[in-house]
């Protein structure tokens, strides 16, 4: 889908929306386009109901867990060392923080066309909330509770917000990057790379 | 004990003698009613099983229960995840004695194909005692049948008296086990320590050495 009138027709229709294009540079192209949390219900609610765009069904919501970046630059900069004219190489670190993304995945079966990509985001790991769009896709209510029970992301507006897969005694979300899974690696017949040193350690406490 | 040839000659003349042991193993063993329930896929194969082209009630075993209140085999067929242990382990409690269990594929011994994940349970038998396990990924309906007459050759082979007496016949042996508890990482307990402790197995690589 080629995204940029999109783009124009909710800046028209929900003015202060925060947009950005999140170009895919493969071959099929798929652009997508991050929405702010604080307007995504308007917006989902434009993209739902506007002549021409009427996505009116959505078919997946993902969660992805974006670790912080650091992204170094190196910048030949002229400087003077020693009196002399020198060109010295700079390097500049930028960190970005992590933070946890939902990938609402839209089409039309109205217009027959899609798929168009939303995303949104939390600000980072720490604030964990973001707009639920349940009241606007109804489909999109177990797949919000799913990111919900793995990644820990909160959904406000989300009509009923439980762990999907875990128990509810549960207390971590399995699909974040730092996720420690439990130590149960007592016996591991066929054990390999990480998973072989994880038992060799319950080895060591046995009798031989 | 009577003398098998003994045996053999009355039953020449129509005469027909036992012993209460080989009746009772006898009973038991050609009429087990499994507990009706699967878990995965190797649910699939264990209906199959059960169906007309494999036919199960040949061994006596057709007559799948919808309560533990009515079974004495359960077929753990199928992935146990840690969500699903609690309530395995509760059916198995249920269960009047004698009770017997087949841990059925590659998830039911071990895990199978996910057991390095957080939430699947790597075997059955940490919870549950286990008469025969059937690998296979799932197993044919074949391996199903076979572990039914291993488990009827097992219930055969079984002494009433004396040390060795099955624990349904054995005050002193539990029936009923830990159902474990859903804590806020893993189950808690993560193993029945008294049921299950870790094979040891000689871990050996290419480039360390072995541990």
């Amino acid at each position: 889908m080629i995204v940029e009138p999109i783009v124009e027709s909710i800046k028209a229709a929900v003015p202060g929306a925060a947009l950005e294009i999140v170009l895919n540079p493969s071959p099929s192209a798929q652009h997508s386009i991050v929405v702010d949390a604080t307007h995504a219900v308007a917006v989902a609610k434009h993209l739902r109901d506007a002549v021409g765009l009427q996505f009116d069904y959505c078919s997946n919501v993902t969660g992805v867990d974006w670790l912080p970046k650091e992204t170094s630059t190196t910048t030949k900069v002229k400087r003077m060392v020693d009196g002399v004219e020198q060109e010295v190489a700079e390097v500049t670190k930028t960190s970005t923080p992590g933070y946890f993304e939902a990938v609402y995945h839209l089409y039309s079966v109205a217009l027959r066309h899609g798929p168009l990509v939303l995303r949104m985001r939390t600000i980072d790991r720490e604030q964990t909330h973001m707009a639920s769009l349940t009241p606007v896709w109804r489909s999109a209510e177990f797949q919000e509770r799913e990111i919900f029970d793995l990644y820990g992301v909160h959904f406000d507006g989300h009509p009923d917000l439980r762990r999907l897969l875990m128990w509810d005694e549960f207390t971590d979300h399995p699909m974040r990057r730092d996720y420690v899974d439990p130590d149960d690696y007592e016996y591991e017949p066929t054990a390999h790379a990480e998973v072989l040193e994880r038992a060799r350690k319950h080895q060591e406490g046995a009798p031989s | 004990m009577i003398d098998e040839q003994l045996k053999s000659e009355l039953s020449r003349q129509g005469i027909f003698a036992t012993s209460l042991q080989e009746l009772y193993n006898w009973g038991r063993k050609s009429s087990l009613w499994p507990l009706n329930f699967g878990l995965a896929c190797c649910a699939i194969e264990m209906i199959a099983t059960t169906m007309a082209r494999y036919d199960l009630a040949r061994f006596g075993a057709e007559v799948f229960r919808p309560s533990p209140r009515q079974a004495d085999l359960m077929i753990v067929a199928g992935t146990v995840t840690k969500k699903m242990a609690p309530q395995v382990v509760r059916l198995y409690n249920q269960m009047p004695e004698p009770k017997y269990v087949i841990s059925m594929g590659a998830c039911a011994i071990s895990g199978g194909p996910f057991k390095q994940g957080y939430n699947v349970l790597k075997g059955i038998d940490r919870y549950i005692p286990v008469d025969i396990y059937i690998p296979g990924c799932p197993p044919r309906p074949e391996a199903l049948i076979d572990a039914f007459l291993a488990l009827q050759k097992k219930i055969d082979a079984q002494q009433l008296t004396g040390a060795d007496r099955p624990r349904h016949l054995n005050a002193e042996l539990p029936s009923e086990f830990v159902v474990p508890q859903f804590g806020e990482h893993d189950l808690e307990p993560s193993k029945n320590a008294e049921l299950w402790n870790a094979p040891l197995v000689q871990i050996s690589t290419t480039t360390g050495g072995q541990s």
